[in-house]
């Protein structure tokens, strides 16, 4: 099991009808991700990473090649609830309490509810909202939001985490926060992760492999293995081997010629 | 002072006034020319000021009956008969409202599935919101006694037929708004539903319905309102004997106005009670889902 790669994408393409044509969103992706491995794939808007993600998680359709998770396709890998998915915006359902929301998942697949209980404590206190079980979403700020919708996405033990844009919408500070708490879970859960961003420094804070994606048609532009070591305090962002490997990500995402057109 | 003037209490008092001395301007305006004739086939021709206007508030039979003649009609017809009365006005308001609520509860429920087949089904989406659309284009004074007829021929009369006049009006805001409150989830929420795998019948229990219940009460609240209405018009057509719609209809044929304002007072009231208990309802249910911030 551990010698197939979690993800494999091979010649992928995606292309969207829409009323001015067809939108070639990814073209020709090769890809493989493996066990453990931490990838964030950044790039302007329109460069399909989000697609991407969407299609290891079975939400949208590759039209040419294929993709494996875990050697299966994206439909059985769904059935099977291979992963956990983390919007954009937390998505919680307003209401529903807290535990109410991790339980959801657990309510979808049929547990018994002592084990519901066991797990709604465990995933909670990974993310640090013991003694919030009772709170509505709206009582929450947006990052214990966000984390709350991290849990739920735990839920299913899935060793495969889709995050896409997480803390887009928070400020920096909590931000760094979560950013090292992703990393702890991260570590201590094993897990294999795949995080959408378009902040160069959470991509390299976070990641053991970044993808450079550039736009229109969406393509890899670079590759990137990390050598930063696994335990990461929030200091390392001053180091150069930090500011090397961003400074490498930013000249992958102007040879894409992405900022030229912008400029144009 | 200042508190009382600014107090809601203050204000609706204000109005209720406003709209009695109104109420009485223009009675004493509308029966004079009639008391006017009575004085000379009587060959009165002096009367003071208060003896003329006490006489045009307390005609028997006037163009506009005042606001006392209503209440102490109200009073006597609520307080003072026995409710199995043909006399009691609650006699006759339990008959429209029993009517009101059978209709409204098969109302909502038809609703209700129309509006589940609408969102589920592209074809029904199509073919079905036109005539939806189209069926309240008729204008109900028209259909009811068709329905009432209809109905009266395959043996099916009393309370029944009312009560399907007032589906046919209920039914309608509540497919209007649950059609719109099915749709209400976001795209993400369904994707997140569609990450867990989870059947249409999981996405609708626990996605779409909750989803959908504040639009369901805001309907429900118009609904409940016009339920009434068509009950009441049910009564007309046959000439029914019962019901605050007998009562505007013999008040009407004798020229007890009176008797019919009484009628529509007690029918606004209903409403008005119906409208606030589905809103107590609503509050209590949103309450439960945390929904009231």
């Amino acid at each position: 099991m551990s010698n197939t790669p979690v993800i494999s994408a091979k010649d992928m393409s995606l292309t969207f009808e829409t009323n001015d044509g067809p939108v070639h969103a990814l073209k020709d992706i090769n890809l493989e991700i493996n066990e453990g491995e931490f990838v964030s794939f950044i790039g302007p808007s329109g460069c399909g990473k989000t697609t991407f993600l969407r299609a290891i998680a079975d939400l949208e359709k590759p039209t040419k090649g294929e993709i494996f998770v875990n050697g299966m396709t994206p439909n059985e890998a769904r059935k099977n609830r291979a992963y956990g998915y983390v919007f954009q915006s937390s998505a919680l359902l307003s209401w529903r309490t807290v535990e109410q929301n991790v339980a959801l998942p657990l309510e979808i697949t049929g547990i018994s509810k002592s084990e519901k209980q066991q797990h709604i404590e465990r995933t909670l206190s990974m993310v640090d909202l013991i003694g919030f079980e009772k709170k509505y979403p709206h009582q929450l700020s947006g990052g214990m939001q966000q984390r709350v919708s991290i849990a739920r996405a735990l839920a299913f033990d899935a060793k495969l985490l889709l995050m896409d844009e997480p803390f887009g919408a928070l400020d920096e500070i909590v931000r760094d926060h979560l950013n090292r708490q992703l990393l702890e879970l991260w570590r201590k859960a094993k897990m294999t992760i795949c995080f959408v961003t378009h902040s160069i420094p959470e991509a390299v804070y976070l990641s053991t492999k970044i993808v450079v994606m550039s736009p229109r048609p969406g393509e890899i532009a670079d590759i990137i293995d990390s050598s930063l070591p696994n335990e990461r305090p929030l200091e390392i962002r001053e180091s150069k081997e930090f500011l090397d490997i961003a400074h490498r990500v930013r000249e992958g995402l102007r040879a894409s010629h992405s900022y030229d057109e912008e400029n144009a | 002072m200042r508190a009382i003037f600014q107090s809601k209490t203050f204000a609706i008092l204000t109005i209720l006034l406003t709209l009695l001395v109104i109420w009485y301007a223009m009675a004493i305006k509308l029966n004079t020319p009639w008391q006017l004739g009575v004085y000379e086939r009587a060959g009165i021709s002096e009367w003071t000021n208060s003896q003329f206007i006490n006489d045009t508030l307390n005609q028997k039979r006037p163009v506009l009956p005042s606001a006392h003649q209503v209440f102490s009609e109200m009073y006597v017809t609520i307080f003072q008969k026995p409710i199995t009365s043909k006399r009691s006005l609650v006699y006759h308001s339990w008959i429209t409202l029993s009517a009101t609520l059978l209709g409204f509860a098969i109302g909502t429920l038809f609703g209700i599935l129309i509006a589940i087949g609408i969102t589920n089904n592209k074809a029904l989406d199509r073919s079905l919101m036109p005539w939806v659309i189209a069926s309240q284009t008729i204008p109900i004074l028209a259909i009811a006694p068709m329905i009432i007829v209809v109905l009266n021929a395959i043996g099916l009369s009393g309370l029944l037929p009312k009560a399907l006049i007032s589906t046919y009006l209920s039914f309608f805001p509540i497919v209007v708004g649950m059609v719109k409150g099915f749709r209400s989830p976001k795209g993400i929420q369904l994707d997140l539903m569609q990450t867990y795998f989870a059947s249409p019948m999981q996405i609708f229990f626990k996605l779409r319905w909750p989803s959908a219940l504040p639009y369901l009460f805001t309907s429900m609240k118009v609904a409940i309102a016009i339920a009434l209405v068509g009950a009441i018009v049910g009564e007309l057509p046959t000439g029914a004997v019962a019901g605050l719609g007998a009562r505007l209809l013999s008040g009407s044929y004798y020229g007890q106005t009176v008797q019919i304002w009484s009628a529509l007072f007690m029918a606004a009231i209903l409403a008005a009670s119906l409208v606030m208990i589905v809103g107590l309802i609503e509050k209590r249910v949103t309450k439960n889902m945390g929904l009231t911030t």
